[in-house]
């Protein structure tokens, strides 16, 4: 897999004129090396980069409060007060958007930690143990995939309540089933090679050949799910909040802003087309990016 | 070919019997008294007391499994807390129009999803192929409730082509025989509710089928990659094929199996993706039944309708991975 040395991948090395002045490249540096020769996983990682920037200087990008609301003020088109006009509340859509960035990173990371976290202890369970331990769970993942995702994330919202928090662990839980999968398919290609017979007979114990061997190995596909699943935990999220299941006003969440402005649809178009769009870019990023990653650490996944 | 088939369906019975056991769960999943959850806070003690009977809250979980599961089996769904309505019927009501829409969404996402696929790659690195991939990667991040609020605004607001919600406008009469409109209409001879019917279809038709064709396509491209470099198809254009031959019945037919099972996977999406389709096109079908109980807190109908959908999916991916082995009978199950 991504592990061959280089000197397989890269058959140049190996001739011995070029040994001495070639340099051999790590596999990070190498997947690197790739990733950076790629047109589109730079656009993906400028606007991944363009939103972490985006969150930590929040407070000094945006114009208005994200919160502060003035009837006076309701509806105004875009203008050089405010830049991408203000909703039903009088409220700055530009800085609502900038301070949602934070909320999307939030949603990537907690969604999808979640989704990381269990699929990946399932998958690997499955995997390196296999036997009765795999079929429970690989069972248990084919129930979960068995529903339409959004809806069961719409069915987990509607009992545990509606709330950003409850919208994330849904859409974390819809995430499991793919990184089990995933890390399932990884782990059982792992556990066959020699260093990990090689790990067993000098006396590591199942637990630490797992987690110290077999894991560290898997790391690429974990990598590249998890960077795909982001953009699509935003998606779901952000239309969990649209239908009113996740962030509650006056949260500036995309979701939700595109809920809000739908009663002014026909006379202030503004009020949904701009935060639409900011789901679109960031998800657009993290395909893109994902799409690179996957191509860079695992030529074999290549589409 | 019967012993495959047999096989198959006797794995969908342990699936639907932890989906059964899933979707029964999540009632119970809800904090607190399901029962006050339901009825709000104005809620007096007897009737709390009575919906608690009504739903058998009372009872050990396994007999409520028991009781949930043999009225299940006997086409009884139960009540809507809401209307009082049985939810089999307000549930038989409202599927054909989600089916008609799912279907239509699918027919678009295959037909134009296929076509760019396959175009995409018989002519690799071209002007075509650039365009439909980066389109591709637009519909496959395209937040869907958004792409339908920005159909609305350009085609019902300003153009004024395009109706904005609903299945049929007010003002045309159609005999429903099967409430499939397009149907209805072509039997009943009404080209008048045929045209208004498709109106009515096209947008959320394509807002819900916009993230399927651009898996389908990206889907169709690579599959069609992988075969047009085998050797087959070099021999088939060494003997003088007609590219068009060689194309639709050596390539696209080897090609075709990833993209039916992406195709199956994708009728799940769409049944999910109907909830935000059909709340944004006010479309009286099964995902805005779902979506109105879930902010009425009817559980018992969110309940009922996800275990549907569920059984409906669970079908579909049985009828793919049959029509798969038809496709290629080498195929065996282990």
């Amino acid at each position: 897999m991504s592990l061959q040395p280089n000197s397989i991948t890269n058959p140049d090395l190996s001739e011995t004129k070029n040994a001495k002045t070639a340099k051999p490249r790590s596999l990070w540096m190498d997947s690197l090396f790739h990733l950076l020769k790629s047109k589109t996983s730079l656009i993906g990682f400028c606007i991944i980069f363009i939103l972490i920037v985006t969150a930590i200087f929040a407070p000094l990008i945006a114009t208005h409060s994200p919160t502060e609301q003035s009837i006076l003020n309701q509806y105004q088109t875009p203008s050089s007060e405010h830049w991408l006009g203000t909703d039903a509340l009088g409220r700055d859509i530009f800085s609502r958007i900038i301070y949602g960035t934070r909320i999307s990173i939030q949603i990537g990371v907690i969604a999808v930690g979640i989704s990381m976290i269990i699929g990946v202890l399932l998958g690997s369970v499955a995997g390196y143990f296999g036997k009765w331990a795999d079929q429970i769970i690989m069972r248990f993942v084919d129930i979960l995939l068995a529903f339409p995702s959004i809806l069961l994330a719409i069915a987990l919202v509607a009992v545990l309540g509606p709330s950003l928090r409850n919208a994330m662990i849904a859409v974390g839980i819809i995430g499991i089933p793919q990184f089990a999968r995933i890390i399932r398919s990884a782990v059982l290609s792992v556990k066959e090679t020699e260093y990990i017979e090689a790990a067993r007979a000098i006396g590591a114990k199942h637990g630490r050949t797992l987690m110290q061997h077999v894991l560290p190995n898997c790391i690429a596909p974990i990598i590249v799910q998890a960077t795909l699943s982001v953009g699509t935990a935003i998606l779901d999220a952000a239309g969990l909040s649209f239908l009113g299941l996740g962030a509650q006003p006056p949260t500036p969440e995309w979701g939700a802003m595109l809920s809000d402005g739908r009663a002014a649809l026909q006379n202030a178009p503004w009020v949904i087309t701009f935060p639409g769009l900011a789901i679109f870019f960031v998800v657009i990023g993290f395909n893109l990016f994902g799409d690179g990653l996957r191509d860079a650490l695992d030529p074999k996944l290549k589409k | 070919m019967l012993k495959y088939i047999a096989k198959r369906i006797l794995l969908t019975i342990p699936v639907l019997i932890g989906v059964s056991v899933l979707t029964f769960s999540l009632i119970h999943l809800i904090p607190g008294d399901p029962a006050k959850s339901m009825l709000g806070t104005k809620a007096t003690e007897t009737q709390l007391k009575l919906l608690r009977e009504e739903l058998g809250l009372n009872d050990p979980y396994i007999v409520q499994y028991g009781n949930f599961v043999g009225k299940i089996i006997q086409g009884d769904l139960g009540e809507s807390i809401q209307s009082n309505e049985s939810i089999a019927y307000e549930l038989l009501q409202k599927l054909p129009a989600t089916i008609e829409l799912t279907i239509f969404a699918m027919i678009l996402a295959m037909a134009v999803g296929i076509t760019a696929g396959v175009i995409a790659a018989v002519k690799q690195y071209s002007w075509f192929d650039n365009i439909s991939m980066t389109g591709a990667l637009f519909g496959v991040s395209m937040p869907i409730f958004w792409l339908g609020l920005m159909m609305i605004l350009l085609f019902s607001v300003q153009l004024q082509l395009l109706p904005p919600s609903g299945r049929l406008s007010s003002s045309i009469e159609l005999e429903t025989i099967t409430n499939f409109y397009l149907l209805d209409s072509i039997l009943t001879w009404n080209w008048a509710a045929f045209k208004d019917a498709f109106f009515h279809l096209l947008m959320p038709g394509i807002a819900l089928g916009t993230i399927p064709m651009a898996i389908i396509a990206r889907m169709t491209r690579s599959s069609m990659l992988e075969v047009m470099r085998q050797d087959y198809i070099r021999t088939a254009d060494a003997k003088g094929l007609k590219k068009r031959i060689i194309i639709f019945r050596h390539a696209l037919k080897n090609a075709f199996l990833p993209v039916l099972t992406v195709i199956g996977l994708q009728f799940g999406f769409l049944l999910g993706g109907a909830v935000l389709t059909e709340s944004i096109f006010s479309w009286p079908g099964v995902g805005r039944y779902v979506y109105l109980s879930v902010l009425g807190r009817d559980y018992p109908v969110v309940q009922s309708t996800i275990l549907v959908i569920a059984i409906i999916f669970v079908f579909v991916n049985l009828i793919t991975d049959l029509l798969y082995k038809y496709f290629d009978p080498r195929i065996r199950y282990k």
